[in-house]
């Protein structure tokens, strides 16, 4: 086992580890506004890539272009699902919720396949395919790519959450609703806001992994699925602990992957799930609640 | 028959309860009571096994049951019920308290499916005992009805039956007033003081003042997590610290 | 109770004849199916509609009865009557130990858990490939056989699978209508009361847990020794979501409401043969009009909507 062999691997895992990280924000940011867990998360990340592809080809629009247009798209997709299937619900209970997010999941598949069939696509690496050397491992700059709007995403979130009024309105939903529609936040917004900045953010996450995994109908189901385990990690945080549970994630996916078997690659993934919910569901740096009845 | 030894809860930074201390007597009609935040609830939440305590014993006829969860107090005859009624609201009245019965009866999930003899007759018994209980609680007539269409005063009283027919020694009631109209306050001590009456021990937590003095044999009083008095209703009345703590009574 | 038995007799009597209604053919096959996924989310029922669990990755547990048996059978020789129950045990049992931990979750943790599991129990049926054969499947699966009887035709298939079926009915309606079964609701409409009065609401949800997996792996089983040919695509994610919609449409806690799911969803696909690839949004869809408005399954919803029909119908009459 070389320790350029492993480098390899961990710099892979940091890649797909900062997507993860994306999209388990998303499902936080769902979360902590409105206790929903949104199973569709993973089809906004594939909507990203395909809608950036449908541009890219239908339209003959440059790839600056049909970037910005495939974000604002998915981000419509994710208002229509909020008003249609969200906001209707009679009887919002937790087996209710799941059923009309999957159900939702499977709905924006099933257009998917339907528009766009099931092949996979693949969408041309933002600045060419040349590697880079770093010590004994080779990166491509898509990974560059990937990294750096990961940070610059994570930034404009802590400003978004932490000095706009909007943001911190959202995050006083996140700790107490009825207090938050008490002082004057309209809850609702707060709602569709939520669902706004996931589904942009689920996007532009599909948008930068695309050129190296490629895109197609079915590939929100496992992005989603790993998305979830960063949240889960990071104690369903929507800020630094998802990260770093992204992070993680995906290193030892990776390493996983590359040192015991490629095979069982994504059972990697659902096996971490699994322990973290059964001995810490808060995430490794979450705190334990306790019931008040 | 039910002794609480230095009980202490704390939450985070906050003692919700400090060291109390008092006694239950079997066959008497305790009630707890003091002003809003005093600790009931939470106190209440720990001798049922609700929450864990922070600190303390609680004896229930000598037996240590402190951190026990409800359903083992359940079986060794301890029961209580809620300040929201918590009934199972997707079935029937009757089925309600049948529920109740489920110490009181043991077929288990293959005797069930099967069908077993055994299981027929515990059904049949089950099905007659629980009847009983509604004419106990006065309500026998609305056994069909499904349980969440019932009006708040029924419901009280269903959750009442369903608590009898666990047969328990000791029950404990959580604002059992509460929401209640004079009329039903009234059927509602009528029908405290027949349980009494059948041998259970009552412990009540209750703002209701006249139902407290009216019916209880003894008081416990609570304020800002300590106890604050225990004696008879003339003597708590007496007490110059519960009414200052209470700044005149409420009702 | 008499009124109970009286229809599940009905109800028996009409699937025995339903073969001399179609004398064979193709559609015996389909109704093979009608019966297995009867089972199965009928078993899924029991953890959804009744105890209030979700789950999604039951796919997962017909997977495992299947590929147990198969394997047993196929590449070890085993009787398939030995093999059965084995598989049927041992998944019971796994999920009982499973259960535990699981079941301590709740909502959206315990339905991203059981997919979890789900996925996991795919995986691992696809890249065990010396043992199952991976994603080319499994092949050469006998068939059952009784004394001189071998259950290699479509009818004596149907009636095979519909005997198991028609127990499988009859042992939860005997369940739900009995003192677990009531445990089991009270546990799902306030599992803090049903403490309160003693009922050990951890230990019944794993137990009922248990009881699902085992159908669930006798169903699998049941398809394995009909179709003799069994691969890993069958048991995945998607075929959970199909369940789960089974159970939706029917209506939770009701059991005839699983067999009407299951049959609707196994028939209709099959009419709309060039819908195949629709099939898809259509459950999708299905799922979600059902929770918005139907929420109680098409068993509740139809009558329902049947008297709105009638109370509209009389207050135009009388304007």
């Amino acid at each position: 086992m070389q320790f350029d062999q492993i480098l390899q691997y961990a710099l892979s895992g940091l890649s797909s580890g900062a997507i993860y990280a994306l999209i388990g924000i998303g499902f936080s940011i769902i979360y902590n506004a409105t206790g929903i867990i949104n199973f569709a998360q993973g089809e906004f990340v594939m909507l990203g890539g395909m809608l950036t592809l449908f541009f890219l080809q239908l339209l003959k629009a440059p790839i600056w272009v049909a970037i910005p247009c495939a974000v604002a798209a998915s981000t419509l997709g994710g208002i229509l699902f909020e008003r249609l299937a969200i906001r209707p619900l009679r009887q919002p209970t937790p087996i209710n919720l799941v059923i009309i997010t999957i159900g939702g999941s499977i709905l924006i598949r099933g257009l998917a396949m339907l528009l766009w069939g099931k092949d996979t696509h693949a969408i041309p690496s933002f600045s060419g395919d040349e590697p880079i050397a770093i010590g004994g491992a080779t990166i491509l700059p898509q990974h560059i790519w990937i990294l750096g709007v990961t940070l610059i995403i994570i930034a404009i979130n802590k400003y978004y959450f932490y000095h706009t009024i909007s943001g911190k309105a959202m995050r006083a939903c996140a700790y107490n609703r009825r207090a938050a529609g008490l002082v004057g936040i309209d809850v609702r917004r707060m709602v569709l806001f939520s669902f706004i900045i996931s589904s942009a953010m689920g996007a532009v996450a599909g948008i930068i992994v695309a050129p190296l995994t490629m895109v197609a109908y079915d590939v929100g189901v496992m992005l989603g699925l790993k998305g979830f385990c960063a949240a889960i990690i990071g104690g369903m945080s929507s800020g630094i602990a998802t990260v770093v549970g992204g992070l993680i994630l995906g290193v030892l996916e990776s390493l996983g992957a590359g040192l015991i078997s490629s095979g069982y690659k994504d059972a990697i993934a659902f096996i971490i799930l699994l322990l973290l919910l059964f001995f810490r569901p808060q995430g490794l740096f979450g705190k334990a609640e306790s019931e008040r009845v | 028959m039910l002794e609480v030894s230095g009980i202490s809860q704390v939450f985070g930074g906050v003692i919700a309860l400090d060291h109390v201390s008092f006694t239950i007597r079997k066959g008497d009609i305790t009630g707890v009571i003091g002003p809003n935040g005093a600790g009931k609830t939470t106190l209440f939440n720990i001798m049922t096994g609700i929450y864990t305590r922070t600190a303390g014993t609680v004896l229930l006829e000598g037996t240590d049951v402190s951190g026990l969860p409800p359903e083992r107090l359940a079986r060794l005859g301890l029961v209580r019920t809620f300040q929201n009624i918590e009934l199972f609201g997707g079935m029937t009245v009757h089925e309600n308290v049948m529920v109740g019965m489920h110490t009181k009866s043991s077929s288990g999930l293959l005797a069930c499916a099967l069908k077993m003899p055994w299981n027929l007759v515990e059904e049949r018994r089950i099905r007659e005992k629980s009847l009983k209980w509604l004419e106990f609680v006065g309500i026998p007539e609305l056994a069909d009805v499904t349980a969440g269409n019932l009006p708040f005063g029924k419901g009280r009283l269903l959750e009442i039956a369903r608590a009898l027919a666990v047969e328990p020694k000791i029950i404990l009631m959580d604002e059992p007033a509460a929401g209640l109209n004079n009329h039903e306050t009234l059927g509602l001590s009528q029908l405290i003081k027949r349980i009494r009456d059948t041998g259970i021990t009552v412990v009540l937590v209750e703002h209701d003042m006249e139902l407290v003095m009216d019916i209880c044999d003894r008081i416990v009083v609570l304020n800002l997590g300590k106890k604050l008095a225990e004696g008879t209703p003339r003597e708590i009345q007496d007490n110059h610290e519960v009414i200052a703590a209470y700044l005149g009574e409420d009702e | 109770m008499k009124k109970e038995l009286f229809k599940f007799g009905a109800f028996a009597l009409f699937i025995m004849i339903m073969p001399l209604a179609f004398k064979g053919g193709y559609l015996m096959n389909v109704l093979i199916f009608v019966g297995i996924n009867t089972m199965l989310s009928i078993a899924l029922n029991l953890l959804l509609g009744y105890a209030g669990q979700i789950s999604l990755g039951h796919a997962g547990f017909f997977g495992l009865g299947a590929y147990f048996s198969g394997v047993l059978t196929a590449t070890y020789g085993w009787n398939a009557w030995v093999a059965m129950p084995l598989a049927a045990a041992v998944v019971g049992i796994m999920a009982y130990l499973i259960g535990f931990p699981i079941l301590k979750l709740k909502g959206h943790y315990l339905a991203m858990a059981t997919l979890g599991l789900g996925i996991i129990i795919y995986i691992v049926f696809n890249e065990t490939v010396d043992l199952t054969g991976g994603p080319s499947g499994l092949s050469g699966i006998p068939n059952l056989a009784i004394g001189g009887i071998t259950f290699d035709s479509d009818v004596k298939n149907y009636y095979l699978v519909w005997s198991f079926a028609l127990a499988t009915i009859l042992f939860s309606l005997n369940l739900a209508n009995s003192r677990i079964g009531r445990a089991l609701r009270a546990v799902h409409d306030s599992e803090v009361a049903a403490r309160v009065v003693g009922v050990n609401a951890r230990l019944l949800k794993v137990q009922i847990f248990a009881v699902s997996a085992l159908l669930s792996s006798l169903a699998g089983s049941l398809y394995a020794h009909t179709m003799t040919f069994i691969s890993p695509a069958s048991f995945g994610f998607n075929f959970s979501i199909e369940l789960l919609t089974m159970v939706v449409i029917g209506g939770l806690g009701s059991i005839y409401g699983s067999f009407l799911g299951a049959a609707l969803l196994t028939l209709l696909p099959e009419f709309l043969r060039a819908a195949h690839d629709y099939d898809i949004i259509i459950y999708g869809a299905l799922l979600m009009v059902m929770v918005m408005f139907m929420p109680g399954g098409l068993v509740r919803g139809i009558p329902e909507l049947y008297r709105k029909l009638l109370k509209m119908k009389r207050g135009s009459d009388h304007a």
